[in-house]
């Protein structure tokens, strides 16, 4: 037992963490000799009914934010070049497309799937992507449809998604040529929403000052209200950590040492450059105390009914953080930054992202008009690095600093 | 010919058109998709107006969208935010990709004009949920017209506008086809002039005006000339140049498969059905967007059989920058094509900066060598 002062500010729960991913992608990777059925499926989607079914959930975004962390980014995204794919495309989706190709990437590309879960909630790109997969892999895609709620959630959308759910189960029945278990998706739904309503609480945690970890682990610990939302692991798993942060705030610990600042992040991470921003900013005493992506994940959970779920998460689904108008996303990130006493915002301008990043200058504008704290905006990509310009980014950040310290003066 | 010069004036300068309109008590309605229903604003007693950039500097929309948005988008936002578009009354955006959807939130955010409807369409096509969804929509913004106009539309004045346009439809169709049979009949930026103006000037005049170029292209003789047969596909192809520098290189364009092209205005709308059903019909069974779906193959099957019915001896892509859905559906329409022995040119151009004299080096290296 170590208890030197870095050593204490590890969360001991990554490990397990770690532990979890990688059970998780050797069961996938040897699903077919299990005689297990694998879908692919967009974050955003709803996942419940394919571990209601027993399939394997397999998600391209998750590995494509492993291969930016793991620097493989740029080689994957110019080989989807060399196939034609232009270099102004989605990171995750470029990356995906070539892996799958070459058997790439950190795992040696994903378990081939059995069939296509496309939700785009999320983004048009999906849409492509996952024709472009539906093609190379001669597999059924099924889409999930979710009409963007600019100002609401029409009744006439929330037909067609409600239609669409029972569509989803159909299909699912034809796939496995199994019935649907609808008592088994009653306690998955159970489980989902739990998982929900833990990785909220976990989330919470970092209103407290100082912070017990931050959006960096977030980043981190989302993987699995992602992958395995859904599964009793999951909510084992944020109910330690909740323990944890919750003991952490106890003790006295913070992530960042002298955490004087406390910053909201906007948009995807850069996975490729975490460790530096991250270090970045904490030497500048600030810490990344909450972001607008992994909350995502727990967002809309207001909508939905855990004892009537399959009834309930077309509007859960349907009204998710990307899928909204832009100033009802503003509204969103002025709760945030209240809830976590923000001094500053940081917003990623994501080429990768159009949903995400445009509409970002108009939610700057909004959050300087109603607030009075600095909002910084640094142009990247989430995996592609030749978008990022360390000096350049570093710069605006001591500068955007330099303003948050004189501030607070 | 003088009814063509009508259509090169009007779309000289739209804002002259706009006021030409304004005369006669109308109000004009722009979008920037084909998606977006023109008849119903017929219907409504509006003026429909297809909306493209000015190509103006972006100077105001670089405070609302970044540089890796489409021309297009930043294009149209710019005119708005710099006033050339005040001639609008309102805004229709029919649910097209991701930049548009955030166009559509910044634009009505910035709410310059009286009218403004969403119009989320479904993205996918191919099912029957899909097709209740989108006669359920189609609905919704008949339901904000009436609001608009504050009476209803009926249906007859719905099948009188359907009527219209179906006209207008069949005769941009017959000149495309004329020019199949007798390429060089028209100059690629006659077509280009006919199309556009089709889509910005009075209708009641287009609708006049048609038969007649139609009449005269149908009497005259095929040019004695051995150009080879082009298809452009893409997203829009706003510029009058590409389509002349095209013949330049010895090329004659035969077909397309462009928003402002054949995919705005083939197939009919069946008249003698429920009006909003038969809209609805014709937006599921049309030429399909890439930004939409119906199948994993339909674009690329459609795109050869264009290429084949029309005898092309090749293919150009004109390929908007940052245009996601034509970037996603380009290797595979490539590998159609390559696979067919159709011989095919991918060129990435931007509304704001074009550079002519390479493009007509590509477009003669292209031509010579098929």
């Amino acid at each position: 037992m170590s208890d030197k002062p870095a050593d204490k500010r590890k969360i001991k729960s990554a490990k397990k963490m770690r532990d979890i991913m990688t059970t998780y992608y050797l069961d996938a990777m040897t699903a077919e000799q299990n005689n297990k059925q694998v879908a692919w499926i967009t974050s955003g989607g709803p996942v419940e009914p394919l571990v209601a079914m027993d399939i394997i959930p397999i998600y391209p975004e998750n590995h494509g934010a492993m291969i930016g962390a793991s620097k493989m980014g740029e080689d994957l995204c110019i080989k989807a070049e060399d196939m034609g794919y232009s270099s102004d495309l989605c990171s995750y989706a470029r990356a995906d497309i070539s892996c799958s190709v070459v058997k790439g990437g950190p795992l040696g590309g994903l378990p081939k799937p059995d069939m296509l879960i496309c939700c785009n909630n999320i983004c048009g790109t999906v849409l492509k992507w996952y024709e472009v997969q539906a093609r190379f892999y001669k597999v059924p895609l099924f889409i999930l449809d979710t009409p963007v709620c600019h100002t609401q959630y029409s009744s006439e959308i929330a037909k067609y998604v409600q239609t669409q759910l029972d569509e989803y189960i159909v299909f699912l029945e034809t796939i496995t040529k199994r019935k649907f278990n609808y008592e088994k998706m009653a306690q998955v739904g159970k489980l989902a929403y739990e998982a929900q309503l833990l990785w909220q609480k976990v989330l919470n945690t970092t209103a407290h000052k100082p912070s017990p970890m931050s959006a960096f682990d977030a980043f981190f610990f989302l993987a699995l209200i992602v992958t395995l939302r859904g599964t009793q692991i999951a909510v084992d798993f944020y109910k330690e950590l909740l323990e944890e942060m919750e003991q952490r705030i106890k003790d006295g610990i913070s992530m960042v040492p002298n955490e004087k600042y406390r910053l909201l992040w906007d948009n995807l991470p850069v996975w490729y450059r975490l460790k530096w921003l991250s270090k970045k900013f904490s030497d500048h005493n600030a810490c990344l105390v909450a972001d607008t992506y992994t909350s995502a994940w727990c967002g809309a959970i207001k909508y939905t009914d855990e004892n009537n779920f399959l009834g309930s998460i077309a509007q859960a689904y349907t009204m998710i953080y990307l899928n909204i108008g832009v100033d009802q996303m503003a509204d969103q990130v002025l709760d945030m930054i209240k809830f976590y006493d923000a001094d500053g915002f940081v917003m990623h301008s994501n080429r990768s992202c159009k949903p995400y990043s445009f509409g970002q200058m108009d939610i700057m504008k909004i959050v300087r008009e109603k607030t009075n704290i600095p909002v910084l905006m640094i142009e990247a990509d989430m995996v592609d690095p030749r978008s990022f310009s360390q000096s350049q980014v570093e710069t605006r950040i001591d500068a955007f600093m330099e303003i948050i310290k004189q501030r607070s003066n | 010919m003088k009814e063509i010069n009508i259509f090169y004036d009007a779309i000289k300068d739209v804002s002259k058109v706009a006021s030409k309109i304004k005369t006669k008590q109308k109000k004009i309605i722009g979008y920037l998709c084909s998606y977006a229903s023109e008849e119903m604003i017929y219907a409504a007693g509006f003026h429909p107006m297809r909306l493209f950039s000015s190509k103006s500097d972006i100077v105001l929309a670089e405070q609302h969208l970044q540089a890796y948005c489409c021309s297009l988008v930043r294009g149209v936002l710019e005119d708005s935010l710099s006033g050339r578009l005040d001639f609008l009354d309102g805004t229709v955006f029919p649910h097209t990709c991701d930049s548009m959807q955030r166009l559509s939130d910044i634009w009505r955010m910035n709410g310059k004009y009286e009218f403004f409807a969403d119009v989320v369409l479904p993205a996918k096509l191919n099912t029957q949920s899909a097709r209740t969804y989108m006669k359920d929509v189609l609905i919704k913004f008949k339901k904000d017209l009436e609001t608009a106009i504050g009476k209803e539309i009926t249906d007859a004045d719905l099948l009188e506008a359907i009527k219209k346009f179906n006209l207008i439809r069949k005769n941009l169709s017959k000149i495309y086809a004329i020019q199949s049979q007798k390429p060089g009949i028209i100059k690629g930026a006659d077509l280009y002039a006919i199309v556009k103006g089709s889509m910005v000037m009075d209708r009641d005049e287009v609708i006049d005006l048609l038969p007649v170029i139609v009449t005269h292209l149908e009497k005259l003789d095929v040019p004695e000339k051995k150009a080879k047969r082009i298809v452009v596909a893409g997203s829009i192809c706003d510029s009058p140049d590409i389509y002349t520098a095209i013949e330049a290189a010895g090329g004659v364009i035969v077909g397309d498969d462009l928003c402002t092209g054949q995919r705005w205005f083939e197939g009919q709308i069946p008249e003698d059905e429920n009006p909003i059903d038969a809209i609805s019909t014709r937006f599921l069974d049309r030429i399909i967007c890439p930004a939409k779906h119906s199948s994993p193959f339909a674009r690329g099957e459609n795109l050869v059989s264009l290429a084949k019915k029309n005898k092309a001896d090749g293919v150009i892509f004109m390929m908007l920058k940052f245009c996601d859905p034509h970037a996603f559906d380009y290797p595979y329409l490539k590998e159609f094509l390559d696979r067919e022995g159709i011989k095919n040119l991918a060129i990435e151009m931007d509304d704001q900066q074009q550079n002519s004299g390479q493009l007509a080096t590509r477009f003669e290296t292209f031509i010579h060598m098929i």
